[in-house]
């Protein structure tokens, strides 16, 4: 299996944990990852508030990029970078009017794209592709006892909702399911983290955070799972922040899910970037069975 | 003025239609060039051709003037052509030898400049002008009625219609899928706005059908094929095994009591509470009569039952797992499709947690745990079996959404309404909110109900609900669901602690809806419901001729307005049943088995199945009645053997040759 | 329908608002808003706007969209798309919230109370610069003009991140980067035509 992979801006500084055991994760898995070649940033939510065309045609510029680099779908890491690239896909295919004005920017710096380069959420083709049978025999280490929320995160369904429901998405508990671990019941799983309000708007994102953590510990989570650099780094990062404006105490683990997947791969942690994340892991590593 | 060698005399009438014609086209011209068309004998003007005076000068041409022929420059045919057609004949013409020219939904109302108008007015004319003299002489064609109906589905509206038919001594089949009559409204509780009792005011019809002699009840069974045309349907019905004696079976119930095999979740109570494995699926069902599920009986399904206790407990010895369906087959003059509704499946609103979190109901399991005689005893309670404190009720559930069913569902408001009054009346320390978009309070003493709920102190908050979640953020909300939902009045967002949630989920066509009305062969619209003939002056009737529809099966609607329609698809099947013979258009298609090579071309295309084979004279034949005259024969036919009379090739090509002529 | 646009500002805004939204996949959808409010009842930030989603369109029916657009409102967008996935309309409502900051921006009628604008400024000044968005680049200026206070509450994560080496210094240029800004220059030609 092959995939042209597109790491997102991310990836390379706030997010290179995910990067980082991303690519272990394939590896054991035997899953090739060709990085696309001088992948741009897909714009985000930021590009869509400047101007709507300019957004489409740079995530376009990417697409147009992995058609000439190979037949094999494009496979994205980050939420935002994923469901950005997929509604470029979706508006060019929609709107005569989109897809003339991209292609007629691409052309002037000599690119064309036809809309037609499949775009895929890496959990996608985890469950979907490889396939949840194949991942659980190949799991080594069974994630026995360890309870795990997983966070979703808003634009991991919405608003495309192409792998997986839009409300109740379930691919990343079925996921965690076949390496073994107890997947908590974790209601809030795709409730917003607030994003980039997190430095814009702190207050707001920290009482969005503080909902996301208070669930999954009233649940009796051992460790959170994200899909998305920001997400996790709201969650992360700045759990240190909740605590001090709520009162509160927390200390959970928020890992990428590739990081928690890969160590029941017997993947070591610091193979994993385990060891760039700011709230400890140590209790969650130690309880993984051998 | 010439005369051809047909001797036809054609009258011109031209509508005035007082200024929807004459506002546009020069009638006066027009008038004056038709008679010096060919074949006119006469060419007149007026007003208002389809009044009795405006009628008259056919009938006063064709008595005095002799005319052979006559054209109405007027309105569209589906408007007044039977009216012309009858002025004719009751002048002495064959009504066939009358053709319309339509210059108003075809000519005055499309076109902007007159002078366009004018001249299109007398193409139109003259392409009329040009067939007529080609019109023959048609007569329609009659054919015998069977005076039999069958009723199709046994709840509130099946009932009523057959009640109806019943009373003017017609004979009526009901079949019902269920093992009773009653429909969705034996399950309700109370009914809006007068809160009658809806078993009560039910059950005396179910029983007078029951009895009544002109009624064949045939419950537990379905129709599986029909075919015919109207005045002459065969229909066969499969009557499905109960495994149970209906002779000798009295309806005791001690077989239920017996059963070993106890925790099914019964239909009737929606899932809410049990029955055993051989059923009466509640105390006043017709017939009444006990049922067994194959599916879940021992002995049926797995070949062991060690103590089939029921056969001993059955007095009579009713019990006969030999039992086997039995197909009859019945032939009737017309049908009445009372088919009903589903509830919509709020399992798909997952944000609302149906099926997902405790104390999250439907409608329709409301109506079971408020009714008396329903798994909780008419104690409205959540799943712990304590009282709720709080009740919210949210509307709109599946409605009014792209994303689901676009369509209002009608009923809900009143119904939600009727569960706020309910709530109050059992239990009046709790607290009922209303969530809404629109109150909508349409029908008689709907709007004082809506006042009289106002002053019961329910709150109405309108706002469509965002979410119902379990997930508590403050200490208030602990231990209850939470209601999100902006407060559009207020214009804030409020979450509202409830112990209980009832979504009032909107009607949904019967899953097999579609499957039903091919086995008929009439056709849904595009929500789904069965398609009536004219959404305002036939809703009752379908497009295909002798069957008639009525109740939910055709559109979401409360009681009063289902029983109005069951009386009026009972009235539209007398029309039909009531005589001997029904007059069928003659309009139709002829195939003259000299020509038909026999290819069956025709056979598998014709859409109202119409053609059959005839093995005798090796040709095609077109089955007068159900034709309806729509022409695919007649140019499917690579041999142009068909041929529609009144619309022969010589007659068309005869109307493009007068239209090119002007 | 709009008398409360009396400004010739106010009409200008209403007029560009209403003819993007009509040529974006599903914009014509705006004209059937039943003002259920399921939208700000998703919103988990409505509870700060001052107006929320809803009240959006209601203020667009009336003229006053120019009103929202220097609002906090749309700037408290998070696009978490609740809204679209949820509204029974069918209205891309996270698409007009984007269209409203872009009639901000255009029109220069940006709230003083929020920072979004400038971040977002930042972000794809940072982006047009190396084709990718250097985040260290883009919190350091953000945190230096707009909320220097920041930079004191952020030290103790900020340490953390820059040492497990997530804060990287020095930005990759990826080799295309003259390209976002040739593409960015046709699509401002193309739209000064129409204009």
């Amino acid at each position: 299996m092959r995939y042209l992979y597109y790491p997102g801006c991310s990836a390379e500084a706030t997010g290179r944990a995910y990067d980082i055991s991303t690519r272990a994760l394939m590896a054991k898995l035997g899953v090739e990852l060709i990085e696309l070649d001088d992948w741009n940033c897909c714009g985000a939510t930021s590009y869509f508030s400047v101007r709507e065309l300019d957004s489409f045609a740079i995530a376009a510029r990417n697409m147009a990029i992995a058609q000439q680099q190979g037949d094999e779908d494009l496979v994205a890491i980050c939420n935002a970078c994923y469901t950005t690239l997929s509604k470029t896909n979706r508006y060019m295919n929609d709107s005569d009017e989109v897809f003339k004005a991209v292609n007629g920017a691409l052309g002037a710096v000599g690119r064309s794209y036809d809309g037609t380069k499949r775009v895929r959420h890496i959990m996608d083709v985890l469950v979907n592709d490889v396939g949840l049978e194949s991942i659980a025999g190949k799991v080594t280490r069974r994630l026995t006892g360890i309870k795990v929320a997983p966070y979703y995160g808003c634009q991991y369904s919405r608003p495309m909702g192409t792998f997986d429901d839009p409300e109740f998405p379930t691919t990343m508990d079925a996921f965690f399911k076949a390496l073994g671990a107890e997947v908590v019941d974790y209601p809030s799983k795709v409730k917003c983290c607030g994003g980039m309000m997190m430095m814009t708007k702190e207050d707001a994102a920290l009482r969005m955070c503080h909902e996301l953590l208070k669930t999954a510990a009233d649940k009796g989570a051992d460790v959170m799972v994200a899909a998305c650099p920001l997400c996790e780094m709201n969650l992360e990062a700045y759990q240190p922040r909740v605590n001090a404006a709520f009162g509160t105490h927390f200390k959970i683990p928020v890992m990428y899910f590739t990081q928690l997947a890969g160590l029941a791969f017997g993947v070591e942690p610091k193979k994993l970037a385990i060891d760039l994340q700011i709230v400890s892991c140590d209790d969650v590593l130690a309880a993984i069975p051998a | 003025m010439a005369e051809e060698k047909s001797g036809a005399k054609i009258g011109v009438y031209i509508c005035h239609c007082g200024t929807n014609i004459a506002g546009k086209v020069n009638v006066e011209e027009v008038t004056k060039w038709a008679a010096t068309q060919p074949n006119v004998a006469v060419a007149r003007e007026y007003k208002y051709m389809c009044s009795d005076p405006g009628q008259d000068l056919i009938k006063n041409d064709i008595k005095e003037l002799g005319i052979t022929r006559a054209v109405v420059a007027a309105c569209s045919p589906t408007m007044h052509e039977p009216t012309f057609r009858k002025a004719a004949s009751d002048g002495g013409l064959n009504p066939y030898l009358l053709q319309m020219a339509n210059i108003r939904e075809h000519c005055s109302w499309v076109t902007i400049d007159p002078a366009a108008a004018t001249a299109k007015a007398k193409r139109i004319l003259s392409a009329q002008i040009h067939r007529l003299p080609l019109n023959e002489s048609l007569d329609p064609i009659e054919v015998p009625v069977n005076h039999d109906v069958l009723v199709v589905g046994g709840g509130i509206a099946g009932i009523e219609a057959a009640l109806k038919l019943s009373a003017t001594g017609k004979h009526v089949t009901l079949v019902e899928r269920n093992p009773s009559i009653g429909g969705h409204m034996a399950m309700f509780d109370k009914t809006f706005p007068t809160l009658d009792c809806a078993a009560c005011i039910l059950t005396p019809k179910m029983s007078a059908l029951g009895k009544d002699p002109n009624i064949t009840l045939m419950a537990y069974s379905e129709v599986e094929y029909v075919e015919g045309y109207v005045g002459n349907f065969t229909v066969k019905i499969r009557k499905k095994a109960r495994y149970v004696n209906t002779d000798t079976c009295t309806g005791c119930g001690a077989c239920q009591e017996a059963c070993v095999v106890r925790k099914v979740r019964s239909e009737f109570d929606q899932g809410l509470g049990f029955r055993s494995a051989i059923y009466i699926p509640f105390a006043q069902a017709v017939p009444l009569r006990a049922t067994i599920d194959p599916t879940k009986c021992l002995t049926l399904s797995k070949g062991k039952c060690k103590q089939q206790s029921c056969v001993p407990a059955c007095g009579p010895g009713a019990i006969d797992f030999e039992q086997k369906d039995e197909v009859v087959e019945i032939d009737v003059g017309a049908i009445i499709m009372a088919t009903g509704f589903e509830l919509w499946d709020a399992t798909q609103e997952s944000r609302y947690g149906y099926g997902r979190l405790d104390n999250v109901i439907t409608s329709l399991e409301f109506e079971r745990i408020s009714n008396a005689s329903g798994p909780t005893g008419g104690e409205i309670v959540c799943k712990n079996g304590e009282a709720p404190k709080s009740v919210a009720i949210l509307h709109c559930v599946g409605s009014r959404d792209e994303n689901y069913q676009e369509f209002c569902s009608r009923v809900c408001c009143m119904y939600s309404l009727k569960f706020s009054h309910l709530i109050k009346e059992h239990l009046p320390e709790t607290e009922v909110y209303e969530l809404y978009i629109d109150m909508r309070c349409y029908g008689k003493n709907y709007e004082e109900f809506y006042k009289r709920l106002m002053d019961e102190g329910v709150n109405f908050i309108r706002g469509r609900a965002a979410e119902v979640t379990d997930v508590a953020l403050s200490p208030e909300e602990e231990g209850h669901l939470v209601v999100k939902t902006e407060d559009t009045l207020l214009g804030i967002v409020r979450r509202i602690p409830a112990d209980m949630v009832i979504l009032s989920a909107g009607l949904s066509p019967a899953h097999d809806a579609k499957e039903v009305s091919q086995v008929f062969g009439f056709g849904c619209s595009a929500n789904g419901f069965y398609l009536e003939r004219h959404p305002k002056l036939e809703p009752v009737a379908t497009v295909t001729d002798g069957i008639f529809i009525a109740g939910c099966c055709q559109y979401p609607k409360d009681i009063p307005d289902t029983v109005a329609q069951a009386g009026a698809a009972a009235a539209g099947v007398l029309g039909l049943v009531d005589n001997d013979t029904v007059k069928v258009e003659p309009t139709i298609s002829y195939i003259d088995p000299e020509k038909c090579s026999g290819c069956h071309i025709c056979v598998g295309l014709c859409p109202h199945n119409a053609i059959q084979y005839n093995e005798e004279k090796n040709a095609a034949e077109v089955i007068e009645a159900a034709c309806k005259g729509c022409g695919v024969c007649v140019s499917a036919c690579g041999s142009d053997v068909p041929q529609q009379r009144g619309y022969l090739d010589t007659q068309i090509f005869a109307e493009i040759e007068g239209a090119l002529a002007v | 329908m709009t008398e409360l646009a009396t400004t010739p500002q106010a009409k200008a805004v209403h007029k560009a608002f209403i003819d993007d939204v009509m040529r974006m996949p599903a914009g014509e959808k705006i004209k059937i808003c039943q003002q259920c409010g399921t939208c700000t009842g998703s919103c988990p930030t409505s509870y700060l706007m001052d107006y929320g989603p809803r009240e959006v369109i209601g203020a667009f029916r009336a003229g006053m969209i120019d009103k929202v657009v220097k609002s906090n409102t749309i700037w408290l967008c998070t696009s978490c798309y609740y809204c679209t996935v949820r509204c029974p309309a069918g209205i891309k409502i996270t698409d007009l919230m984007y269209e409203l900051k872009r009639l901000g921006m255009k029109y220069d009628l940006l709230p003083k109370s929020s920072t979004n604008p400038a971040m977002t400024k930042y972000f794809i000044d940072s982006v047009r610069k190396h084709g990718r968005n250097h985040e260290v680049e883009l919190i350091g200026k953000f945190v230096m003009t707009k909320n220097p206070g920041l930079a004191l509450k952020f030290t103790g994560v900020g340490a953390k991140l820059f040492f497990g080496g997530r804060l990287p210094l020095f930005a990759k240029n990826i080799r295309g980067r003259d390209e976002l800004g040739k593409i960015a220059a046709y699509l401002e030609a193309e739209e000064a035509k129409v204009q």
